[in-house]
């Protein structure tokens, strides 16, 4: 049995080693990619030590220096109860950077097995989760989040939890494409005819080849996240006083905009960069990935 | 064909069912009584009361539930806490104005987008194709509600050209709409470049060209008519995403359509109005999502209508 399985895993496509290599390669000629690597690796860098680079408390409040225009002291400048705003967006970025992931993490959770499984065996499995996914589907971008979060309550944790449900039914859709395709490859009949359990062919054979198209998801999926999670910050459905979150931090500054638009313009470029970043990588991803356009 | 737009029409009931299912549970699984969720904060005793028996909380759910659907298909939604009036009154009375904002959004994201993809997919790593690309790119990364900000600091607060916020002129829905259709121009631009590359690949166009048509025949006749299809499906997708996006451009523009009157209601645990406002915009989704189902059949001969699988 040992022997049998070890055969049919052995007509898998084995190149895993040299197709990633291959892929850096190919991610790494294409200069809008890189561009976006630089930028996460720079926001990555000022969340992780964002202790370090702060020049303040994030929280420390001043009345005396309220809305203080940029400057040497204060290098953003300083918001309406004369907090640093510098060392408040490196404190948001980790934020951001922390909503992005763990919410690509719950959407792969479940929508990866799920689509695995409803690609895999079809019937009715299949119909009940394709309707279900239907009707999740049916709330248009971000409204799904809100009515998470509307149950839920707000706070960085459920924005978390909103935006990963959010993108579940997404996971779970490509995934079953990939897997319909898959699936009719020759050494999945092989691995049927060495009698390796069915759990087995998802886990280490289907899966494992539907990878391409889930991490480019993913890269686009960190960067709608933050921007969804921003968005309900904005709204005050989010991240709450006094979390340094940047669409919370926005929200704030809309009303001294006239007088201190620093408050505004800071968060919203640091949205727009992190976001960018991601969808740069995404789409060098992409390319590199596929073998048409290598 | 017909069999196939039947079948599309079925598969919308169970999705339609599911949506209000989802509507019903929102004031079901805020922890807590429900009544008292949607009696309000200040409610007394005897109106809690009041409220369990008229939405039936004190029956089994079931119950409640056939109460929710046979109410909402007579077009009673229940009355809002704030104002005191239907839910379905509220609606309705913003509901032209986010429709409004959406549609003429749509219509400069198609124009600026559909223009920019066709001659940046014509004129292939020109300049234009370059920087058009890149302004999509941030376009699309851009937040809504900071693009929203940023126009109106610039138009309203420094040139003093357009109004900041507000309704009634054709001046006050300049803003909101070139903000709400910027990200969709962005997406749009990008679709339309890329599948027009890809018809312009293909064979048959080569053929064209090869008889000597005239590039410009080539190009808006044959390529395009080929390459709009998949823009056609982005383009429903976009009109959803803008009823969603109007949540937050709404609330920049002090603009009272439905998206604000939802982040308003969430805000005020103003609980009947959320759970009307989601439905609406919900069942909208689902019908725009129908007809681009339908329009696309139409438009694409490769789809094939009699079969009982797909889809």
């Amino acid at each position: 049995m040992k022997a049998t399985e070890l055969q049919a895993e052995s007509l898998m496509p084995r190149k895993k080693t040299n197709e990633a290599k291959e892929v850096a390669r190919h991610l790494l000629k294409n200069r809008a990619a890189v561009a976006g690597l630089v930028i996460i690796g720079v926001f990555v860098l000022a969340s992780l030590f964002a202790p370090v680079f702060a020049t303040h408390d994030p929280l420390q409040t001043s009345l005396g220096n309220r809305l203080q225009p940029p400057s040497s002291e204060h290098i953003m400048g300083t918001d309406e109860l004369g907090r640093d705003l510098f060392s408040r967006m490196l404190y948001g970025g980790r934020i951001s950077l922390n909503i992005g992931i763990i919410s690509v993490l719950i959407g792969l959770t479940f929508g990866v097995p799920i689509g695995a499984v409803s690609g895999y065996f079809g019937g009715k499995f299949d119909i009940l989760t394709q309707r279900f996914i239907d009707i999740m589907i049916a709330f248009p971008g971000i409204l799904l989040a809100i009515v998470v979060v509307t149950v839920l309550g707000v706070g960085v944790e459920n924005v978390m939890i909103a935006t990963g449900i959010a993108s579940v039914p997404i996971y779970a859709r490509l995934v079953r494409g990939s897997v319909l395709a898959v699936k009719e490859q020759s050494y999945v009949d092989a691995a049927h005819a060495a009698g390796l359990s069915d759990a087995r062919i998802i886990f280490r054979q289907i899966i494992p080849n539907c990878l391409a198209p889930i991490i480019v998801q993913s890269t686009f999926q960190i960067a709608t996240s933050i921007l969804w999670a921003a968005g309900l910050g904005f709204l005050g459905l989010g991240a709450q006083a006094p979390t340094p979150e940047w669409g919370a931090i926005l929200s704030n500054g809309r009303a001294y905009i006239r007088t201190a638009h620093h408050l505004t313009t800071f968060p919203g470029l640091a949205i727009l960069f992190m976001v960018l970043g991601f969808n740069l990588v995404g789409d060098g991803l992409r390319d590199a990935l596929d073998p048409k356009t290598r | 064909m017909y069999q196939y737009i039947a079948r599309r029409l079925l598969l919308t009931i169970p999705v339609v069912l599911g949506v209000s299912i989802i509507v019903f549970s929102i004031i079901r699984f805020i922890p807590g009584d429900p009544a008292r969720a949607i009696a309000g904060v200040n409610a007394t005793p005897e109106f809690i009361e009041q409220v369990r028996v008229r939405y039936a909380l004190d029956q089994p759910i079931y119950i409640q539930y056939g109460r929710f659907l046979s109410g909402m298909v007579q077009g009673d939604l229940g009355n809002s806490i704030f104002s005191g009036r239907p839910v379905t009154t509220e609606i309705g009375e913003r509901f032209p104005r986010t429709l409004l904002l959406a549609t003429i959004s749509l219509v400069i994201a198609t124009a600026i987008g559909v223009t920019a993809g066709i001659v940046s997919a014509t004129k292939r790593n020109s300049i234009f194709d370059n920087a058009s690309m890149f302004i999509a790119l941030v376009g699309v990364a851009a937040p809504v509600f900071w693009m929203a900000l940023m126009l109106q600091l610039l138009f309203s607060v420094r040139l003093g050209l357009l109004p900041a916020t507000g309704i009634g002129t054709i001046r006050h829905l300049i803003l909101p709409s070139l903000t709400l259709g910027t990200a969709s121009a962005a997406l749009m631009a990008r679709i339309t470049r890329s599948s027009m590359l890809d018809v312009l690949r293909q064979d048959f166009i080569t053929t064209a060209r090869s008889k000597g048509l005239n590039e410009r025949l080539v190009v808006y006749k044959h390529a395009l008519k080929n390459a709009l299809i998949p823009v056609v499906t982005v383009l429903g997708l976009q009109f959803g995403i803008l009823l969603g996006g109007a949540v937050l451009t709404e609330t920049v523009f002090a603009w009272p359509g439905v998206g604000r009157l939802l982040v308003d209601a969430i805000l005020r645990r103003d609980y009947p109005v959320v759970q009307g406002t989601v439905m609406m915009l919900a069942l909208l989704f689902v019908l725009i999502n129908l007809t681009v189902d339908i329009i696309y059949a139409f438009l694409d001969p490769r789809i094939h209508y009699q079969s009982g699988s797909g889809g």
